[in-house]
């Protein structure tokens, strides 16, 4: 016990640093993921067409890859070649690659509301943008939570990755923490600390679908 | 009213309307009949702008919707003229197509306050009394998957009627209903035709288009085959079509 209050500090603080990657990362990439949705569904084909080639590079790639090439290999890129330092790159690499994934559920989401939503909003007058804000993505919301759940479950753990920056978040201080004890104890304080944040975001998660739950389709 | 001359649509290579004219005046009642795939829906859907016609002009009360270029593709308004075009008309579906996220009263006040662009206090009052027309006021709080069909459709009626629209069109109002349901439904349409509202109505339901309409046209494989009043065109069908129609809808 006495043991544990010793090392609970630098592990909370590696903590932060997690909280603050998962945090920042999910407010850029869902309303990324929104728009590259649109994108991906758009009528003309040579923006449908990118957002496809995208998608498929960011999901057909390791992440572990991307948040490399970010860090390391965009420096060399000429013209816009510009060094990151770790924080944004991680940010970046994590945003690129979530946006995609998220994108996918969005345009499944969309897709799946029926025809008459969008022919009912359209005979009352209703614009494209008005059909897709009121009364589309409403529903697509509720649909999406589930797999939305899922994946914001998987970031914070992926998060775990920017050990490879030499970042030290909950994880990478964690391990520091072992080699110098020779104490595997603190992998298990680590476990406890990813399931209580799994746990409020289950948690979190769960309330928004009840409050969906409201109407049935 | 409305005024749709020589409308010709495909879709990919079937072609589902063939040189189809139909004007309808102020007030009229037009009830659509005939088979299934005989084009009748699909003539509304392209009066409201759900389906791109390919040859053909429409206008509505003067103003051209989609304009007749000769060995071309018909012309449509821009967006935002079509759009505003299109609201005199209201349009009822077969399958209600009520939002599922929003209430009654929600339903029945979203178009006028996004398209409208009205405040919520300013339109509930008529939005209310809408809703107690079709008589369903005290269902304003519930939410669309709690009613049964009927009662969908008399919301949908209202949700239309709310943008006050000159003409409404109805898609098979009636043919997703349970037969006990049916007859709310058209009570309501019946009485918007007292009140000499436009109305173009598809439907199967002959009762309705022999006692309500005052003009009705038979469809048949992508054509006008034959239209006049009921009582010709139920009693004295001039066309063999329409004779051996009738008699297996009757």
């Amino acid at each position: 016990m006495e043991y544990i209050r010793v090392i609970i500090g630098p592990m909370l603080e590696g903590t932060v640093v997690t909280l603050q990657m998962f945090f920042i990362t999910l407010i850029l990439s869902l309303p990324l993921g929104l728009l590259l949705a649109l994108a991906r569904i758009s009528r003309f084909k040579a923006v449908s067409g990118t957002v496809g080639v995208y998608i498929w590079l960011m999901r057909g790639t390791p992440l572990m890859l991307q948040l490399l090439f970010v860090y390391y290999g965009l420096p060399f890129i000429p013209y816009i070649g510009i060094k990151l330092p770790d924080f944004p790159a991680a940010l970046m690499a994590f945003t690129l690659n979530y946006a995609a994934y998220f994108a996918e559920i969005f345009r499944a989401g969309i897709q799946s509301i029926e025809r008459g939503q969008f022919e009912g909003a359209k005979v009352l007058g209703m614009s494209y943008v008005q059909t897709m804000r009121r009364i589309v993505l409403p529903q697509v919301i509720k649909r999406v939570l589930p797999p939305v759940s899922n994946e914001t479950i998987t970031l914070v753990k992926d998060t775990s990755l920017i050990y490879v920056l030499a970042m030290n978040d909950l994880l990478r201080t964690t391990r520091s923490i072992v080699q110098r004890d020779f104490d595997t104890t603190p992998f298990l304080v680590a476990a406890v600390f990813y399931l209580a944040m799994t746990f409020v975001l289950t948690w979190i998660f769960q309330k928004l679908e009840n409050r969906y739950a409201v109407y049935d389709e | 009213m409305i005024q749709m001359e020589k409308i010709y649509k495909s879709f990919a290579q079937t072609e589902v309307l063939h040189n189809v004219s139909l004007s309808v005046q102020k007030g009229e009642v037009v009830a659509v009949i005939g088979p299934s795939g005989s084009g009748k829906s699909t003539l509304l859907r392209c009066l409201s702008r759900l389906e791109v016609i390919d040859r053909g002009s429409i206008s509505v009360e003067g103003e051209v919707l989609a304009a007749d270029i000769p060995g071309e593709k018909s012309r449509y308004a821009d967006e935002r003229e079509a759009r505003r075009i299109c609201r005199k008309m209201g349009m009822v579906f077969q399958h209600f197509n009520l939002f599922p996220h929003l209430t009654v009263l929600e339903n029945v006040i979203e178009a006028p306050q996004v398209v409208q662009g009205l405040s919520r206090e300013a339109i509930i009052p008529e939005a209310e009394a809408l809703l107690r027309k079709v008589g369903l006021l005290e269902k304003k709080d519930a939410y669309p998957s709690r009613l049964s069909g009927g009662q969908k459709q008399r919301v949908a009626i209202a949700r239309a009627l709310a943008m006050k629209p000159d003409i409404m069109l109805f898609d098979e109002p009636t043919s997703a209903l349970d037969p006990e349901l049916t007859g709310e439904v058209l009570k309501a349409m019946r009485q918007l035709a007292e009140e000499h509202m436009t109305m173009v109505v598809v439907t199967h339901e002959m009762a309705f288009a022999r006692e309500v309409a005052h003009r009705v046209i038979f469809m048949d494989k992508g054509e006008i085959v034959e239209e006049g009043t009921p009582h010709e065109l139920f009693h004295t069908p001039r066309h063999p079509r329409t004779q051996a129609f009738l008699n297996s809808a009757l």
